[in-house]
């Protein structure tokens, strides 16, 4: 279960922004998770509390800020839609997409005190 | 590799690298609070933070890669389901080529050192990571491993990742490829059901080909799902156990170790 892994390296930026950013408590963390970047969202958020326990994140709001997913159509040569990665292009029909967005796992911002 | 780690618990390093700059733009936004000296008043504001989750993992294995390329090594990181064979191509793969090239073996599991007694039966080095409750191995522990190889310079490192077609897609290693292996047991349709890892892999090995005779497994539809969610994939059929194949998959192996040993400026 990589969603736990992922908690880890979110606490772990938490505490090293802590001192960065003078802050002693976090109250919520706005993540961006992309439509293609594996993150299963029910995983992530049960994972979230259990990793945040006795933590300076204890009891956070975790709210996720959905991307699409988004991939450069060769063939077209346009940007597309895509909500998987083997998603044909909506236009062509054509598999050769690349990856151009939506992938992306980011911490966006906090609620300190 | 550790030289950033000091290791234990120790994770505060992030920020001396390249990541140092994005910390520039970090800026507090004033709520009415910030400035607000009033006793009693929880001083609550806004952080942007802007930060890949997986910076860390990142981070180390852009250490990796660096000491790679310093010494000229070509990384292979072997990945797949469990069962697809992975370690018989590898002691195949060394029982023909160890007398020419250098190669050394890091191999991942949750339990037991099997598999690195395989290798090391071989004869070549080998050192085993248990991952133990997680499903990957990441560029920290192998970091760590680098440092009880020794590795000579130009020589091939593989890396069996542990038997999972899901976590390890996430996490570089600092690898020059992830190689998928995927046997001819497991169904054509892997590539689309787990699309993550063929979309991260650079090269598909299509394993137990001798085993084609007695399956309904349809070749050219699996090469066609693995293409759907990656188009640039290349992909070779062989059999580590019969030898059928072999030889297209170590002469790719030494054509990209003859590219580590170009000089790029």
């Amino acid at each position: 279960m990589h969603e736990m892994s992922l908690c880890e390296g979110i606490l772990q930026t938490l505490e090293q922004q802590a001192k960065v950013q003078d802050y002693q408590k976090v109250r919520t963390v706005w993540l961006e998770i992309g439509a293609l970047a594996g993150v299963e969202i029910d995983a992530l958020r049960f994972s979230f509390d259990v990793v945040m326990e006795g933590s300076l994140a204890e009891g956070a709001k975790l709210e996720i800020i959905p991307v699409p997913g988004q991939a450069w159509c060769l063939p077209c040569g346009i940007n597309v839609p895509v909500e998987q990665l083997y998603d044909p292009c909506p236009h062509c029909g054509s598999h050769q997409l690349q990856v151009n967005g939506g992938d992306q796992m980011r911490i966006k911002e906090l609620e300190v005190e | 590799m550790c030289g950033i780690c000091g290791c234990g618990e120790g994770h505060v390093h992030l920020d001396e690298h390249e990541h140092s700059h994005e910390h520039d733009h970090n800026h507090t936004h004033s709520y009415a609070a910030v400035h607000s000296h009033a006793p009693g008043l929880s001083q609550v504001r806004m952080v942007q933070i802007e930060q890949d989750i997986l910076a860390k993992n990142n981070q180390y294995a852009h250490e990796n890669r660096r000491y790679f390329s310093d010494h000229g090594l070509l990384v292979l990181n072997l990945v797949s389901s469990p069962g697809s064979g992975k370690t018989t191509l590898l002691t195949e793969t060394i029982l023909r080529l160890k007398d020419e090239i250098g190669i050394a073996v890091i191999e991942g599991d949750q339990q037991t050192a099997r598999d690195a007694e395989r290798i090391l039966s071989t004869g070549v080095q080998a050192i085993q990571i248990n991952t133990g409750k997680g499903c990957h191995l990441d560029a920290h522990r192998v970091g760590h491993a680098l440092e009880k190889l020794q590795l000579q310079d130009h020589s091939v490192l593989f890396i069996e990742n542990v038997g999972n077609l899901v976590c390890p897609s996430a996490f570089d290693l600092g690898e020059a490829h992830k190689v998928v292996v995927l046997s001819v047991t497991e169904g054509e349709d892997k590539p689309i059901k787990y699309p993550d890892m063929f979309h991260a892999a650079n090269l598909m090995i299509l394993n137990k080909i001798d085993l084609l005779p007695h399956l309904d497994f349809n070749v050219e539809e699996c090469i066609q799902y693995a293409k759907q969610v990656n188009p640039r994939i290349k992909i070779l059929s062989l059999s580590a156990k019969t030898g059928e194949g072999m030889d297209n998959w170590l002469a790719w192996l030494k054509a990209e170790l003859q590219l580590q040993f170009i000089d790029y400026a």
